[in-house]
């Protein structure tokens, strides 16, 4: 039997971060009550003409940087005819024959594996609105706030071969859209989609096979689940002999399936041509290298630093370099040489990741500032503070701040470390417990571990575990 | 007094000496609006008399005046009038009110003008005849059984009859030129970005601007000079700033180049006649004459056809039922409400370029129609260039002869389009062009000839034509003594 290996290719649609919409001054925001974010221009009103804002263009040239592509100096914008009651104009100014950005690349991580995905273009286009279809009164309503709304697509040639290389490829342009401020790329608003293209091909062959492109989809998770189900239903139909049809579905994440929206032979004929109400965009001589200039490290790039020369674990390394919040802080307090990369990583994947997680806050709504968590993971390293006492401390400067001595003294955490002290402990623990010290006399060395345990908590987790198992055995020996 | 043959300057003098008043001057041509036979008006501004007033006020209280205080101007229905109707002459737009003015009309309201109405027209600017309208069609003021073409038949028919002292026409393949020339006024297309086409209800966006006609060459450079212009809604609006047009100079020196192309076959041979006479007399007031040849010009026709039908079948699907325009309210799915409004609004003629616009760009065709339409929109700018490294402009007929009968059958519509040989040449190449009355031909009826000028040399054209009829004795001087 024939193996196959799937091909796969990624349209994403990421709204950008500008005060107004691409072609009017309407304001570009999500959440507002139904038509009251619209003007002539962006609800199609005859003799209303586009007005192209220059900031979209400029987010969308820093995309294209970022994702390594060429930026055209000079491109234009074309019209894409359609009708749809959510396109008011009966087409979509979108760019199709010459986009602002052409051949660039974007690099991924996954379990261990460096894959270079290609990007064939990104190009700037306009939202739809938006149908809202009322079931009991049997009507649908318009709301034409996300009309012109600016949007880049991002297209990827078809370099993906498996769901999992699509989730992080889709992690990494959201992390870099958001750590460039480019777009919010918030799921549950819309704010970034994918359309995705699967086909298979014999494993070994470079001939590929019939493509299908599946639409609607809204989440990460989404597309993974898309891409796992349409690669099995290819599978199926080529396993019992049937050939692919191309053809474009639409995916229900709900339900699980997609279901055919238009075969090839009623495909859309979008009658593409050059928008004749705006000019070329011809770009600033100085703006590409302005951009480049002030590029900062990318979360792509993060990434490989944190696993490569930190030696951070991939998947804990990601939850920090895909988060600008996160990346930042580990940066900033990595940079203050108090505690090595890999304490801080697990203070920030663990008990503040956690919190953040529970409480739905961003980190600068806590009051933990990057010196005090330096200083917190040093102390831990160096002894001072148990990692138990650690989580205590930390959950106070995230919610009051203050810092790392003041606190510990104040919650009368401070570790053990007097050899005097620790003697007392553990000498009253073994008097207590003659069985357990005999059963370690006789090699059952879990035995010692129980006495360490029970020193422990008579110190309520303050005392240093080393210390502890050091005097206890010489102890135990010494009574010998 | 004849208004008919007064021009914009004479009014001023009036006005600013008392001898009438600005409610006076439109209550004069309302009157004659009422006892009009020729449709020119598809709606009256029922605020006109307001404004009217509002000029009185500041001519009473010793104010400056703006250039167009007073002076009644008509406005195609194709250009955007806030809270006035604006129907495009057809039945899909039959009750829409504009919630904006268009870029030209603000300019005209803040040069103190008086909008008296919204002119007749062929539906969405697509004819040549001002027949295609929801609202009957435009007779012409020098012959009523005859066209006053188009497709701003009704603004030159107004001008012509003194419905209007001055009127703005658009301008997408000839539609300002060539009813000036069957109504005998002057008409101009400005170059292409001279004037905002903001508001202006779109046909073919890359072709049309927003165009001048008067009973005057001065009066039509007045009235360019206040709507041209830079405008931030229309970013294809790209002049620098805000044109003065002055008319003077001589033609001594001038050098007109003549194309072979436009003075052959499908134009009458006393069209060709008048023509050749005026420039025969121009001659001999110090042009040279250039004898060219345009060869690209030959496919202008089909090449303007392709492109203006893609650009209008894109335009108009916004007319879709939804939000303004006409709705049918026979449907039972999205598609049917799509069709039946689209089908009982729209007109043949729409419907025709609307079906030819669709063809040209669909997928198989667009190579072998609208691509090739394009690159030949090229060469023909490229032919232009070079003709004007031997001459100022360009001269032609306007129009293939003089107005035609209304209502004569034409079941091949390229017959008619071949038409707009002399005219469409200057929109795909985005120069100025004017059309000013030479002569007459058969029955008496006006000859219009057209100067084609290079990009934002509308100065040499006003220049060349105000020469020529300060010379010539005037229009209807011209007119009534047929020729030179």
């Amino acid at each position: 039997m024939a193996e196959y290996q799937s091909v796969i290719g990624l349209e994403v649609h990421a709204e950008l971060k500008t005060a107004s919409k691409m072609y009017c001054s309407c304001e570009n925001k999500f959440g507002a009550p139904p038509n009251t974010l619209v003007c002539p221009v962006c609800m199609g009103y005859p003799g209303a003409l586009p007005r192209l804002n220059k900031k979209a263009v400029e987010l969308a040239v820093k995309a294209g940087i970022a994702m390594n592509c060429t930026i055209q100096q000079n491109s234009y914008q074309d019209r894409k005819n359609y009708f749809y009651p959510d396109l008011p104009k009966s087409y979509q100014i979108s760019q199709s024959e010459k986009p602002l950005c052409v051949g660039g690349y974007l690099d991924i991580l996954v379990n261990g594996e460096h894959k270079r995905i290609r990007i064939n273009r990104i190009h700037i286009e306009e939202d739809a609105g938006k149908l809202i279809h009322d079931a009991e009164n049997g009507i649908t309503l318009a709301d034409y706030n996300r009309c012109g709304v600016p949007l880049i697509e991002i297209v990827t040639e078809p370099d993906i071969s498996s769901s999992e290389e699509a989730h992080a490829f889709l992690e990494t342009v959201r992390s870099t859209l958001k750590a460039l401020d480019i777009s919010d790329c918030k799921m549950q608003e819309g704010s970034v989609r994918c359309d995705v293209n699967v086909s298979l091909k014999e494993k070994g062959s470079e001939i590929l096979g019939t493509r299908c492109e599946m639409k609607n989809i809204n989440s990460f998770s989404g597309a993974v689940r898309g891409i796992e189900y349409e690669i099995k239903r290819q599978l199926e139909l080529l396993r019992s002999g049937e050939h692919i049809q191309q053809e474009t579905r639409r995916w229900d994440d709900s339900r699980g399936v997609s279901t055919v929206m238009r075969t090839k032979e009623n495909a859309m004929d979008y009658r593409f041509f050059p928008e004749p109400d705006l000019g070329l965009i011809s770009l600033p001589d100085d703006l590409v290298s302005q951009i480049k200039g002030s590029m900062p490290e990318l979360p792509g790039e993060k990434l490989f630093r944190y696993t490569e020369k930190l030696g951070l674990k991939e998947q804990e390394a990601k939850i920090i370099a895909f988060d600008k919040d996160k990346a930042e802080l580990f940066d900033h307090c990595l940079s203050l040489e108090r505690a090595s990369a890999k304490t801080l990583c697990s203070l920030i994947v663990g008990e503040i990741t956690k919190y953040l997680n529970d409480t739905g806050d961003q980190i600068s709504d806590t009051k933990l500032t990057s010196l005090a968590l330096a200083e917190l993971a040093g102390d831990t390293e160096q002894g001072r503070l148990s990692s138990s006492s650690a989580k205590k401390v930390l959950n106070e400067l995230i919610t009051s701040g203050g810092n790392v001595k003041e606190i510990t003294e104040r919650l009368g955490l401070a570790q053990i470390s007097d050899p005097e002290h620790i003697q007392k402990i553990v000498a009253e623990i073994i008097a207590q417990q003659p069985k357990s010290v005999q059963e370690f006399r006789s090699g059952k060395t879990n035995a010692l571990n129980h006495l360490i345990g029970l020193c422990m908590k008579a110190s309520k987790g303050r005392a240093n575990p080393a210390m502890v198992r050091e005097i206890a055995e010489k102890l135990i020996k010494m009574e010998e | 007094m004849d208004l008919c043959k007064m021009a914009v300057s004479q009014f001023r003098e009036m006005l600013l000496a008392r001898k009438i008043s600005a409610s006076e001057l439109l209550s004069i041509h309302l009157e004659r609006i009422e006892r009009s036979q020729l449709n020119a008006y598809i709606t009256l501004n029922d605020k006109a008399m307001e404004a009217a007033r509002e000029i009185d006020r500041r001519i009473s209280s010793g104010q400056e005046l703006p250039p167009l205080a007073g002076i009644p101007i008509a406005v195609k229905d194709n250009i955007s009038t806030k809270g006035l109707r604006t129907t495009c002459a057809s039945k899909m737009l039959e009750n829409y009110i504009p919630p904006f003015d268009a870029g030209v009309v603000e300019k005209l309201r803040s040069a103190g003008a008086v909008i008296i109405g919204k002119t007749n027209m062929d539906e969405f600017g697509m004819g040549s005849s001002s027949e295609n309208s929801a609202f009957g069609p435009v007779r012409n003021p020098r012959d009523p059984s005859r066209s006053a073409g188009g497709s701003s038949g009704g603004s030159a028919a107004a001008v012509c009859a003194g419905e209007a002292v001055l009127a703005l026409g658009t301008d997408t393949g000839g539609s300002v030129r060539q009813p000036s020339s069957m109504c005998g006024v002057v008409g101009i297309k400005p170059t292409y970005g001279s004037t905002s086409r903001s508001g202006l209800i779109a046909f073919a966006s890359s072709l049309e601007q927003v165009g001048a006609i008067g009973r005057t060459v001065a009066d039509a450079a007045l009235l360019q000079g206040v709507i041209s212009g830079p405008d931030p809604m229309d970013p294809t609006c790209f002049i620098k700033a805000k044109p003065k047009y002055s008319i003077q100079g001589t033609l001594s020196e001038l050098r007109i180049g003549i194309p072979k192309e436009l003075f052959g076959e499908g134009i009458s041979d006393l069209t060709k006649d008048v023509v050749m006479r005026t420039l025969s007399f121009m001659e001999r007031h110090g042009a040279k004459l250039i004898p060219l040849s345009l060869p690209e010009l030959r496919y202008s026709v089909s090449c303007y056809y392709m492109i203006a039908s893609a650009e209008a079948a894109s335009n108009l699907g916004r007319y879709d039922g939804i939000r303004f325009g006409h709705a049918s309210s026979e449907h039972s799915s999205l598609a049917e409400l799509f069709r039946n409004s689209r089908s009982e609004g729209f007109d043949r003629e729409v419907k025709r370029r609307i079906l030819l616009g669709t063809y040209v760009l669909s997928a198989g065709y667009a190579e072998k129609y609208y691509r090739r339409a394009a690159s030949m929109r090229a060469k023909i700018c490229s032919g232009f260039e070079t003709a004007f490294s031997k001459c100022h402009m360009i001269a032609s007929p306007t129009a293939t002869g003089v107005a035609f009968p209304l209502g004569i059958k034409r079941d091949d519509p390229t017959e008619l389009y071949s038409a707009d040989i002399c005219t469409v040449p200057a929109n795909l190449a985005g120069l100025p062009a004017i059309s000013f009355p030479c002569g007459s031909g058969e029955g008496g009826l006006p000859i219009g000839i057209q100067l084609v000028g290079r990009k934002f040399a509308e100065d040499q054209l006003f220049s060349a034509a105000s020469s020529f009829e300060s010379l010539s004795g005037g229009y209807e001087q011209l007119i009534t003594s047929g020729g030179d």
